[in-house]
C-alpha cells in the first residue's frame, strides 16, 4: 500500500534522518519527499510504499515512537484518503 | 501525487475542525430468527448478531488507524423486532431488548438500533406489546434504541399510535427518572422513517433490506463553518458553492471508509448518509454555521432560510460524491448535542416553536429536546403530532426525540454525557391538547400521496 508520512513539528537537525531510517528498517521504500517551513513550522510529507508483508500499524508505532522522542507530530496515512477527497 | 496543500488540508479538517466519520452501522436482518419461542428466538438473534458483527468494531479501529480518519461510533442496527417477537409467545419483549443489549456489549457496538415498530397505519398485536415494552426495556439496557413510525406520506398519521407514544415517552422519562429521564434519549417517533439509517436513536434495518448491510454516516459541521469563515460578506451563491465543494469532500471520505469497512467485513455497501451530525464540542456545531451565515444567534429570523440552503447545499455536494446516498442526508439540529444550540436555547434565541419550523427544511426533527417534566403526556403526543403533519405533507422523514425530565422546570439544565450532551429544559405550549389527542383514528394521507 502507499501511505502518506507527514511530519510537523520545530525544526531542528536529524528530523529527515530519524524519520528515514525508521522507515527503512521497516522496508517501507520512500517514493517522493516534499519539505518545507510553514508558519515556523517544519512540515515535511513523504510518499512511501509499505512491502506487501509489511504491517501499517508496526511502521506507524515506529514512527510514534520516534515522534515522541524529538517532539514532532507524526502520522501515516493511506494515501486513498487524500485521492478520493481531492480528486475526481 | 498529491500536493502539500491538499495534505494539509485535510489533515488540518480532521485535527482542528473535527472531521470525522461519525458511524459505521451494519444492518442485520432478523427476518430468519423469527421463533414461536421466544427463548429460541433470542438465542437465534444473539448468535447471528455476534457471528456477523464480531469484526465490526476492530475493523472500524484498523481503517481508522491506516487512514488517519478518526471513525467515531460502531453500531448494529437490525430488523424491527416487533416483526420477529411478534411470532412468539412472548407476553413483553424486555428479553429481546436484553438481547440486543448482550450482542451488543458483546460485539463491543456502543449502540444497536432496532428495537422498533412500523405502526404508520395500524397495530399488530406484537406492535403493541413492543411499544408496551420500551419504557422497561430503555431501563434495563444500556446500548439498545428504539423508534416508531407513526405516520408516512403514503398513510397518513396513526393518531392512536401518536397518543400511545406520548404516553410511552412519559412513562420512559419515569422510569429512567433517576438518570435525568435518559430512556428518552434513546427513544425516537418517526414520520417516514428510513429503511437504511445508520444514526441512532432511529436507526432499523427495514425489509426491504439485504441480509447484512454496511452504512456510513460522515459528519462535518466545523469543516463546513472553517469553509464559510474564508467567504465572510460573500452572498448566498457563494456560500452554497462553498458547502457544497466541502460536503463533496467530506463525503468522498466517507465512501472511502464505507467500501473498505465493506470489503474487509465481506458485507454490502449500502448507502453513505450525508449528515451534518454535530457534537457538543466547541466547533462542531450546526448552528455556528448558520451564525456565520450573518445570523447574531441561531433561531432568529433568517435561521429557516440560512437552514434551508446548507441542508439542500450539503445534499448537492455529496451526492456526487458517493455511488449510493440515502438515510436520512441532511442537517441535524439536536439541540442538547450541539453548542451553538444549547448556547441559544439557553439565551431564548431558539424555541421550541423556531425548532419546528426548521424541521421543514432540515433532515429529522425535533431532537434531543428536553422539556419539563410534568408536561402532560396529550402535549408530547401533540408535538409528535404536527412533527408528524411536517414529515406526511414534505414527504420527509420527521422525527421526534424528546425529553420530559422529571423533576426538571423550565430553565433548569440537564446533563445526558458524551455525544448526547447537555440541554437547557424548554418550555412547551400550556394551553391543552387534550381533546385533540382523545380523538383518535388516523388522519389520513394527504393528496400529495395519490399520484398513480
Amino acid at each position: 500500500m502507499k501511505a502518506v508520512v507527514t511530519v510537523m513539528g520545530i525544526d531542528r537537525p536529524g528530523i529527515i534522518a530519524k524519520v528515514s531510517t525508521s522507515l527503512f528498517e521497516n522496508g517501507v521504500n520512500i517514493l517522493d519527499i516534499n519539505q518545507t517551513i510553514m508558519q515556523d513550522i517544519f512540515t515535511m510529507v513523504m510518499l512511501v510504499k509499505l512491502g506487501d508483508d509489511t504491517d501499517p500499524a508496526v511502521v506507524l508505532a515506529d514512527l510514534d515512537k520516534i515522534g515522541s522522542e524529538i517532539g514532532v507530530d507524526i502520522r501515516m496515512q493511506n494515501e486513498e484518503i487524500f485521492n478520493s477527497m481531492h480528486r475526481i | 501525487m498529491i500536493n502539500t496543500r491538499e495534505i494539509m488540508e485535510t489533515i488540518k479538517m480532521i485535527d482542528d475542525q473535527h472531521l470525522d466519520i461519525r458511524t459505521i452501522t451494519m444492518g442485520i436482518s432478523l427476518l430468519d430468527c423469527i421463533d414461536s419461542s421466544a427463548e429460541r428466538a433470542c438465542e437465534k438473534i444473539y448468535e447471528k448478531i455476534v457471528r456477523l458483527a464480531k469484526d465490526l468494531v476492530k475493523t472500524g479501529e484498523e481503517i481508522s488507524r491506516q487512514y488517519g480518519i478518526p471513525i467515531i461510533n460502531k453500531r448494529i442496527s437490525v430488523t424491527p423486532i416487533s416483526l420477529i417477537a411478534g411470532a412468539s409467545d412472548a407476553k413483553d419483549y424486555v428479553c429481546f431488548a436484553k438481547t440486543l443489549d448482550r450482542a451488543a456489549k458483546d460485539t463491543g457496538v456502543n449502540f444497536i438500533g432496532g428495537f422498533s415498530a412500523l405502526v404508520h397505519k395500524d397495530f399488530t398485536k406484537g406492535d403493541r406489546i413492543l411499544i408496551e415494552s420500551i419504557p422497561e426495556a430503555l431501563a434495563v439496557t444500556e446500548r439498545v434504541c428504539s423508534s416508531v413510525g407513526v405516520a408516512t406520506t403514503k398513510s397518513g398519521i396513526n393518531m392512536d399510535a401518536v397518543k400511545l407514544m406520548g404516553e410511552t415517552i412519559k412513562k420512559t422519562a419515569e422510569r429512567t427518572a433517576d438518570k435525568e429521564s435518559f430512556g428518552c434519549a434513546k427513544l425516537v417517533v418517526f414520520s417516514n422513517a428510513v429503511e437504511d439509517n445508520p444514526f441512532m436513536a432511529g436507526a432499523f434495518h427495514g425489509v426491504g433490506e439485504g441480509d447484512a448491510v454496511i452504512n456510513v454516516g460522515v459528519s462535518g459541521p466545523g469543516v463546513v463553518k472553517a469553509a464559510l469563515e474564508k467567504v465572510k460578506g460573500k452572498d448566498f451563491g457563494t456560500v452554497a458553492d462553498v458547502i457544497k465543494k466541502t460536503a463533496f469532500k467530506i463525503t468522498r471520505m466517507g465512501q472511502l471508509v464505507a467500501q473498505e469497512a465493506s470489503r474487509r467485513l465481506g458485507v454490502p455497501f449500502g448507502i453513505v448518509d450525508l449528515s451534518l451530525a454535530p457534537t457538543p464540542e466547541i466547533g462542531d456545531s450546526v448552528a455556528y454555521i448558520l451564525e456565520e451565515m450573518g445570523l447574531e444567534k441561531c433561531g432568529t429570523h433568517g435561521t429557516t432560510a440560512a437552514l434551508a440552503l446548507l441542508n439542500d447545499a450539503v445534499k448537492k455536494g455529496g451526492v456526487m460524491a458517493s455511488s449510493y446516498v440515502g438515510g436520512l442526508s441532511g442537517a441535524f439540529i439536536p439541540v442538547s448535542e450541539d453548542a451553538g444550540m444549547i448556547a441559544a436555547a439557553e439565551c431564548g434565541a431558539l424555541t421550541l416553536d423556531k425548532l419546528e419550523a426548521m424541521t421543514c427544511v432540515c433532515s429529522v426533527g425535533l431532537d434531543m429536546i428536553a422539556i419539563p417534566g410534568d408536561t402532560p403526556a396529550e402535549t408530547i403526543s401533540a408535538i409528535i403530532a404536527d412533527e408528524a403533519a411536517i414529515g406526511m405533507i414534505n414527504q420527509k422523514t420527521t422525527a421526534v426525540r424528546i425529553i420530559p425530565v422529571v423533576g426538571k422546570g423550565v430553565g433548569e439544565m440537564v446533563e445526558f454525557g458524551g455525544l448526547l450532551g447537555y440541554a437547557p429544559i424548554m418550555p412547551v405550549h400550556e394551553y391543552s391538547s387534550f381533546d385533540f389527542i382523545n380523538r383518535g383514528g388516523r388522519i389520513p394521507a394527504p393528496i400529495n400521496s395519490l399520484k398513480n
